[in-house]
């Protein structure tokens, strides 16, 4: 199953050549330039994994994951921090994102991230799945 | 390094390892010191020295007071006695008519009365107005005798009355005449003369009792000694003093003398006679009370001037050491602020940069990844493996710079230090394992050398291993393929640990070894940040410890990181 993948990050350069990296390696990749924006898009359609650059200009990365957490709290975002910046990413994490990679990023060790953030999100989907069946059954009283 | 707090703080410290005060508080101090005795002994010593000269004019009064009472009596006495001799005689005569008189056996009558009555008569004679002695009692052969050439009978002719010099007379005995002329009415004159013994005169002296210095003597006006002198001779020795003007006041005059003494001279002439009573006194200076005094001052002025001496000195030796001190630690305060201040704006600086670089970094990093990517997957590239070793060339170069953001950054930030007991021993090993596989591909030989188990030091492990991992990347960059890394940990003092690390590879010039802790130098050239050292130094430094270096170019170098065993406050 092909993942989704949203990408946020001001440096439009950056996303589109990481984005045609990971289509590259079989993953469906949309781009966000900004927080509001891909505030809008995870409104429009499911993702299985956000990538969420920390420093943007607008809202910064924190308050884009608190916002997107508090619209689904079960998405699975994953940080890029500058280097060195352990404190930010560690905050991050304590703030419900999945892990957090430095920038530059090595491409095969974000892509393990982006998978088992996959896993967890498939997982996550399937359990919700089984409640939402489990409840509808239990409102029709079978 | 040139600023005020440096060259204040090089001033400070003692020169030459040993501890002297150095040059601007030895002035400091000089001075101060000069000053304070100055203003403190100065009035001391005026006040002694005043003191001192009261002493000498009190002795020196009392000197003058005695002689003076002794010369002012005795001339009384003197005076008295030859006045009452004078006018005994005058009664005997005046009471008897010429007649009565003129025969020796009268004479001789009134002179057993005289003698019996005062004493001191020797012999008496009358002599008539031509200067022939026409009565005489007495033991010389004097009958008859003119004396009318003799400058005496003149005298008395002329005055009325003559005391004589003394002469040798009778019995080789001192004897002094007195003769007067007698009016006899209408009838002319006559002399009565008298021998009188100088026995009665040296009596007066010998009842002065004086003390060993003390001399008082008569001497006549061609300085022929009257009276015996203790100091000057026999009677009628001639005696080499100045005979002083005529006074009938008594004088006092005195002066130092060779020898340390103090001589006070007293002297008057005695009226109506050739006679002048002289009293000398030689005092010695080391005299009596005056020594006393002049001793006991002495002492005063020593021991004062000791106690001033000692208290100044302690007392600015002391405030010296304080302000030295004081100094020392603004210096060092100074020091600190300056050293916090530069590194916290290197620091933002280095973040500021880091960051900015950060971003076209990662786009770098994506596109050369991407460059990759396509030239790699596609079956029919063009140049595809000169294509994929271009981007691998890119990627690496990324990554290059990515570490030396990284570094900028771990320079940059103030990390919580985070204190637990690590054991160096098992750190340093970890370490070194991060470069086991450079070790073993270049034949680097790592050695450790623990003679005893330190025990575990209170410290930040992240950052000790930040230390460690610098410090053995610079052995390894130093030391040549089959090169040689010592390790050795020991305890120096009981709350030191100390970790050494020594390569044998080229070694850091004289030069370098200056500036080897400071931010941005860097011999790797390019390859380098310039700030591993400097980082090093500034995380030891906050875990409480120290970094040294020695070296020597072609020997090797050996870097020793010394920490606390418990944590510093």
């Amino acid at each position: 199953m092909t993942a989704k993948v949203l990408l946020v990050d001001d440096e439009v350069d950056f996303t589109d050549a990481l984005a045609a990296r990971m289509e590259a390696r079989g993953l469906e990749v949309e781009a966000a330039s900004s927080g509001p924006k891909a505030l809008e898009m995870i409104q429009q359609r499911h993702y299985d994994v956000i990538v969420l650059d920390l420093q943007m200009p607008e809202m910064d990365g924190i308050e884009t994951l608190k916002r997107m957490l508090a619209y689904n709290k079960d998405l699975q975002v994953l940080m890029l921090t500058g280097h060195g910046s352990v404190k930010q990413g560690v905050e991050a994490v304590k703030n419900g994102a999945v892990d957090f990679i430095e920038k530059p990023a090595e491409i095969e060790e974000l892509m393990g991230k982006i998978e088992e953030a996959q896993q967890t999100s498939i997982q996550l989907l399937e359990q919700n799945l089984d409640k939402k069946i489990s409840d509808i059954y239990k409102k029709r009283g079978w | 390094m040139n600023n005020p707090a440096n060259m204040l703080d090089e001033n400070l410290r003692p020169k030459d390892g040993n501890d002297r005060i150095p040059p601007p508080y030895r002035r400091l101090w000089r001075f101060s010191v000069l000053f304070t005795l100055v203003t403190a002994i100065v009035p001391l010593a005026v006040m002694t020295a005043i003191k001192y000269y009261q002493d000498q004019e009190a002795i020196r009064t009392e000197s003058r007071f005695t002689v003076s009472r002794i010369v002012s009596n005795t001339k009384r006495t003197l005076e008295y006695i030859i006045e009452e001799r004078h006018s005994v005689l005058a009664l005997m005569v005046g009471s008897r008519s010429y007649t009565e008189l003129s025969s020796d056996e009268s004479l001789e009558a009134i002179l057993r009365n005289l003698n019996a009555s005062f004493g001191g008569f020797v012999d008496l004679g009358i002599i008539d107005a031509d200067g022939n002695q026409i009565y005489y009692v007495g033991p010389y052969d004097l009958e008859n005798k003119n004396y009318k050439d003799q400058a005496w009978f003149h005298e008395v002719v002329l005055r009325g009355a003559y005391v004589s010099d003394v002469f040798m007379g009778h019995r080789n005995l001192p004897h002094f005449v007195i003769a007067f002329r007698h009016e006899k009415g209408n009838d002319g004159y006559f002399i009565l003369r008298a021998t009188i013994d100088m026995e009665l005169l040296n009596k007066q002296i010998y009842t002065l009792h004086l003390d060993r210095y003390t001399d008082a003597f008569i001497i006549n006006q061609n300085r022929v000694l009257q009276t015996a002198s203790a100091f000057h001779g026999a009677v009628l020795d001639t005696v080499d003093v100045t005979l002083p003007t005529h006074s009938r006041d008594v004088e006092v005059i005195d002066q130092y003398e060779m020898d340390n003494l103090w001589v006070t001279r007293g002297y008057v002439f005695v009226e109506k006679t050739p006679f002048v009573f002289m009293v000398i006194r030689k005092q010695p200076l080391h005299f009596g009370s005056w020594l006393v005094q002049r001793s006991d001052l002495i002492w005063f002025l020593f021991v004062s001037v000791s106690l001033i001496l000692a208290a100044v000195l302690y007392s600015h030796h002391r405030m010296i050491r304080y302000l030295r001190q004081a100094d020392m630690r603004r210096a060092k305060l100074l020091h600190n602020v300056e050293y916090t201040n530069k590194m916290a704006t290197i620091g933002r600086m280095a973040a500021g940069v880091a960051h900015e670089i950060n971003n076209p970094l990662a786009i770098i990093n994506e596109k050369a990844g991407l460059l990759k990517d396509v030239a790699g997957h596609a079956a029919d590239y063009p140049d595809k493996e000169k294509t994929v070793g271009i981007a691998d060339v890119i990627l690496q170069s990324v990554e290059r710079c990515s570490r030396v953001t990284h570094r900028l950054l771990g320079f940059a930030r103030r990390m919580d230090v985070r204190k637990e007991p690590i054991e160096l021993e098992q750190l340093v090993r970890e370490v070194v394992g991060f470069q086991r596989s450079e070790a073993s591909h270049r034949s680097i030989e790592v050695e450790f050398h623990i003679q005893r188990t330190p025990p575990p030091v209170i410290s930040d492990r992240g950052q000790l291993q930040q230390v460690f991992l610098n410090i053995i990347n610079n052995a390894f960059a130093a030391v040549a393929d089959n090169g040689h890394i010592d390790i050795a940990i020991s305890q120096p003092t009981p709350a030191d640990v100390a970790v050494s690390v020594s390569d044998n590879g080229k070694g850091i010039s004289h030069h370098d070894l200056e500036h080897i802790f400071e931010p941005f130098f860097s011999t790797k050239g390019e390859f380098g940040t310039g700030l591993g050292l400097s980082i090093t130094r500034d995380i030891v430094r906050r875990l409480g410890g120290t970094i040294d270096v020695e070296s020597e170019l072609g020997k090797g170098t050996r870097f020793i990181v010394t920490l606390p065993v418990k944590e510093q406050e």
